[in-house]
C-alpha cells in the first residue's frame, strides 16, 4: 500500500484494518472485574451452570443449621462427604451420556451387577479381591459396550435399551446373589474406602498438589497463548482462582482434620474416598476439556448432524461415551458397597434417578451439550445434604423424597427461566 | 478465460426408476461466483451431494483442475478442497465460535489442544474476510444471529483452505442486512480465488454476486450464462421452462 499519496483509500483501509482488529476479541481481555462482568453478563444470559446448586447448597445448610445443633458437627460433615461420594460419582458418570443428549438408566443397576459378581467372587469362589474386582470392571466395560451396540450402531432410544438392561440386569443380580441373599464385603481395602482416613498431613499435602496442578495448567495454558500472540487474561485471574481453592480447601481439609471420635478413639482426617473421586473428576474434566473425544462428544450433544459433516465419527463418539458412563458406574458400586457394608440382590437399584437428578439439579442439560462434571457432583451434594439434614430431622424417609423432588424441579424451573427471559434479550 | 477448477460433463444420477439427473454439465472457475438456480425438484440438491461425495454419481465425468476424479465420500471431496455450507446443521450451538471453525480437526500440542493457536487462526480468518459483526471468537453460537451464523460456517470452509466451495441457500432465512453481510462475504470468498457455487431461489441476490448463472430444469443443465449478458426475465423463463436458451453455453 503507498500510503500517503492515495490519500483518499489508504486511512480508510487502515482505520478499517484497525476497527477489525479490535472488534474481533477472544474474551480475554480487560481488567479482572471486566472479566467478572463479562462472566455476570453470562450467568444473566442463562448460562448459570451450577450457581443455583451453590446457592441451594448454602441455603439447604443454613436452614439444617438452624434446625439441627448436629448438623455444623466435624462428625455430621465427614459424614455427609461419604454419603454424597457414590452419588457425586454415578452424577459424573451420567454426565458423559446426558451431554449426547442420552440417558443410561441401568447405570444403578450396572454398579450393583458387578458388586455383586465381585463379591460373589471373592466371598464364595475365592477370587484375590484385585482380581475380582478387574473382572467386575471388565463386566462394566462389557454393559456399557452392550448398550453403545444397541444405541449407538443398531440405533434404539438409549431410553428404551437402558431401561431393557435396567430390568434385566436385576435378574443377573438376584441370580447372581440369590433371592433374599445378602454378603457383606470382608475385603478391608475396599472398606477402607469410605470407613478410613488419611493422616492429617497428607490431607493437607492433598491441597497443596492440587494448587501446583491448578497453577501449573493456568500457567502452562497462559505460555500456550503467548506464543500463539493472543491476549491472556489478567494474570489477577490465576490468583483469585487459586486463593478461592486455597480458601474453599483449607476450611473442608481443616474440618475433616479435627478429632470427630472420642478422646480414647480419635478419628480425624480426610476419608479416602476424597482423593479418588478428586482425580476421577480431575482426569474427566481433563478428557472433556482438552481431547477431541471430550470436545466431541459436547459437538454431537450439540449437534449430531453437524458433527458428522464436520468428520467426527459419531457412532463412535456414542459407544465410548456408554462405556465411561457404565465403567464409572462401577466405580460408584464399588464406593457404594464400602459404605453398606454388604451386597444384597436390590443394590444400586434405586440410585439412577438420584444420579440423573444431582446431574439435573448442577445444571447439567437433559437435551445435552450443556453441562460439566463438577456440576454433577455440586448437584449430588445437593442431593445428599438434604438427605443428610432430614435424617438429622428424624422425619420420615417419605419427607427426603418428596423435597428433593420438589428441589428437582426448582432447580429444572430456575434453569428454563434463566434461559427463556435470556431468550428474550440476547437472542435475535 | 482461466480453466475450470471443477468440470462435469454428462453427470447422470437415478434413484430407483426416478432419473434426477439427465446429462448433466456444470463448469465452476477459481475466483468467480457461479449461482445455480432451478425450480424445487429441478436436481440441484442430487447434484451439489454428488460433490460433496455425500451422493456419489452413477455415470459422467467430474474433472478437477482437467483430471477426472471420483468424489466417491465427504472425505474424498474434502480431500480436493471441496466444501459444503449448508443451510441448517452447519454449526454446534453448544460450542463457540472456534471450536465450531476447528471442529473436526483441531489442532493439537502435546497431545491436548491448542487453543491459543486455533483461537487466533479463526480471528485471522474472520479478519481476512472483513468480518466486523463478531464481537469476541469466544462467543457461543447460540447467541449468534443467522447471518453471522452463516459467516462462521463460511470462514470455517476458508480455514480448510478450500478451493471450491458450495453455499446452499446461504441467504434463505436472513434479513435484509444480513444478506446483504453474507453476499459481500461470498463475493470477498470469490476475491480470495476460491472457485464459489451458489445454491438459491433468489434472483436478487443471485445477480447481486454471481458471475455465471447456471439453470437446471428437470434434471438437465438448460442454460449456462454469464450474468452480465442475461436477465432476470430469461432467467425466470429457463428456471419454469417456458423460455429456451439458444447460446453457447458458458
Amino acid at each position: 500500500m503507498s500510503a500517503g499519496t492515495d490519500t483518499n483509500t489508504t486511512p480508510t483501509a487502515a482505520l478499517q484494518a484497525q476497527s477489525t482488529a479490535e472488534l474481533i476479541g477472544s474474551g480475554q481481555e480487560g481488567s479482572a472485574l471486566d472479566q467478572v462482568r463479562a462472566w455476570w453478563q453470562k450467568v444473566r444470559g442463562g448460562e448459570m451452570g451450577a450457581l443455583p446448586a451453590i446457592g441451594g447448597f448454602v441455603v439447604l445448610s443454613i436452614l439444617f443449621g438452624v434446625l439441627s445443633p448436629f448438623f455444623f458437627t466435624e462428625r455430621n460433615f465427614a459424614n455427609l462427604v461419604t454419603q454424597a461420594a457414590t452419588l457425586v460419582m454415578l452424577g459424573m458418570a451420567l454426565v458423559f451420556v446426558i451431554l449426547l443428549g442420552e440417558i443410561d438408566l441401568s447405570a444403578g443397576v450396572t454398579s450393583g451387577v458387578t458388586m455383586a459378581l465381585f463379591i460373589v467372587l471373592v466371598n464364595v469362589n475365592g477370587v484375590p479381591w484385585i482380581l475380582a474386582l478387574i473382572i467386575a470392571f471388565a463386566a462394566g466395560l462389557l454393559i456399557g459396550t452392550l448398550i453403545g451396540f444397541f444405541v449407538a450402531k443398531v440405533g434404539i432410544p438409549s431410553f428404551v435399551v437402558t431401561l431393557g438392561l435396567f430390568l434385566g440386569l436385576q435378574g443377573v443380580q438376584l441370580v447372581l446373589i440369590g433371592s433374599g441373599g445378602l454378603y457383606r464385603v470382608e475385603v478391608p481395602e475396599v472398606l477402607a474406602i469410605m470407613n478410613s482416613n488419611m493422616p492429617v498431613w497428607a490431607g493437607w499435602t492433598m491441597l497443596v498438589v492440587i494448587l501446583a496442578i491448578a497453577a501449573g495448567t493456568a500457567f502452562w495454558d497462559r505460555g500456550r497463548r503467548t506464543r500463539a500472540g493472543v491476549p491472556n487474561r489478567t494474570i489477577t485471574m490465576v490468583w483469585i482462582q487459586l486463593a478461592a481453592i486455597a480458601v474453599l480447601g483449607s476450611v473442608v481439609i481443616g474440618l475433616l482434620s479435627q478429632n470427630r471420635g472420642g478422646v480414647l478413639r480419635p478419628v480425624d482426617g480426610v476419608p479416602i474416598v476424597v482423593p479418588f473421586t478428586l482425580a476421577i473428576l480431575w482426569a474427566g474434566t481433563f478428557v472433556l476439556d482438552r481431547t477431541r473425544f471430550g470436545r466431541y462428544i459436547y459437538a454431537v450433544g450439540g449437534n449430531a448432524e453437524a458433527a458428522r459433516r464436520a468428520g467426527v465419527k459419531v457412532t463412535t463418539i456414542r459407544w465410548a461415551a456408554f462405556m465411561v458412563c457404565s465403567s464409572l458406574a462401577v466405580v460408584s458400586g464399588l464406593f457404594s458397597i464400602s459404605k453398606v457394608g454388604s451386597v444384597d440382590a436390590a443394590a444400586g437399584r434405586d440410585i439412577v434417578l438420584s444420579g440423573v437428578a444431582a446431574a439435573v439439579v448442577g445444571g447439567v442439560s437433559l437435551f445435552g451439550g450443556r453441562g460439566r462434571l463438577l456440576h454433577a457432583a455440586i448437584g449430588a451434594l445437593v442431593i445428599a445434604v438434604i438427605t443428610n439434614g432430614l435424617g438429622l430431622l428424624n422425619l420420615p424417609a417419605g419427607v427426603n423424597y418428596a423435597v428433593t423432588g420438589a428441589v428437582l424441579i426448582l432447580a429444572a424451573t430456575v434453569d428454563a427461566l434463566s434461559r427463556k427471559r435470556a431468550g428474550g434479550t440476547v437472542i435475535r | 478465460m482461466d480453466e475450470p477448477i471443477i468440470e462435469l460433463s454428462g453427470v447422470v444420477k437415478s434413484f430407483g426408476p426416478v432419473s434426477v439427473l439427465k446429462g448433466v454439465n456444470l463448469k465452476a472457475y477459481p475466483g468467480k461466483v457461479t449461482a445455480l438456480v432451478g425450480d424445487n425438484g429441478a436436481g440441484k440438491s442430487t447434484l451439489i451431494k454428488g460433490l460433496a461425495g455425500v451422493q456419489p454419481y452413477d455415470a459422467g465425468e467430474v474433472r478437477f483442475n482437467g483430471e477426472i476424479v471420483h468424489l466417491s465420500s465427504p472425505r474424498e471431496a474434502s480431500r480436493f478442497g471441496i466444501e459444503v455450507v449448508y443451510q441448517d446443521l452447519a454449526l454446534a450451538d453448544n460450542l463457540d465460535i472456534v471450536q465450531n471453525m476447528f471442529l473436526g480437526r483441531e489442532e493439537l500440542s502435546t497431545g491436548t489442544f491448542d487453543e491459543g493457536l486455533m483461537e487466533r487462526e479463526a480471528a485471522e480468518t474472520l479478519r481476512g474476510l472483513s468480518v466486523r459483526t463478531v464481537k469476541s471468537v469466544r462467543q457461543k453460537v447460540s447467541s449468534l444471529s443467522g447471518g453471522q451464523r452463516q459467516t462462521v460456517a463460511i470462514a470455517r470452509s476458508v480455514l480448510k483452505k478450500a478451493k471450491v466451495v458450495i453455499l446452499d441457500e446461504p441467504t434463505a432465512a436472513l434479513g435484509v442486512a444480513q444478506t446483504e453481510q453474507v453476499l459481500n462475504l461470498v463475493s470477498r470468498l470469490a476475491e480470495q480465488g476460491v472457485a464459489v457455487i451458489i445454491i438459491s431461489h433468489n434472483l436478487a441476490d443471485v445477480f447481486a454476486v454471481a458471475d455465471f448463472i447456471s439453470v437446471l430444469y428437470l434434471g438437465q443443465m438448460v442454460a449456462s450464462v454469464r450474468a452480465s449478458e442475461t436477465s432476470r426475465d430469461d432467467v425466470v423463463g429457463y428456471i419454469t421452462g417456458s423460455k429456451t436458451y439458444s447460446g453457447v453455453f458458458a
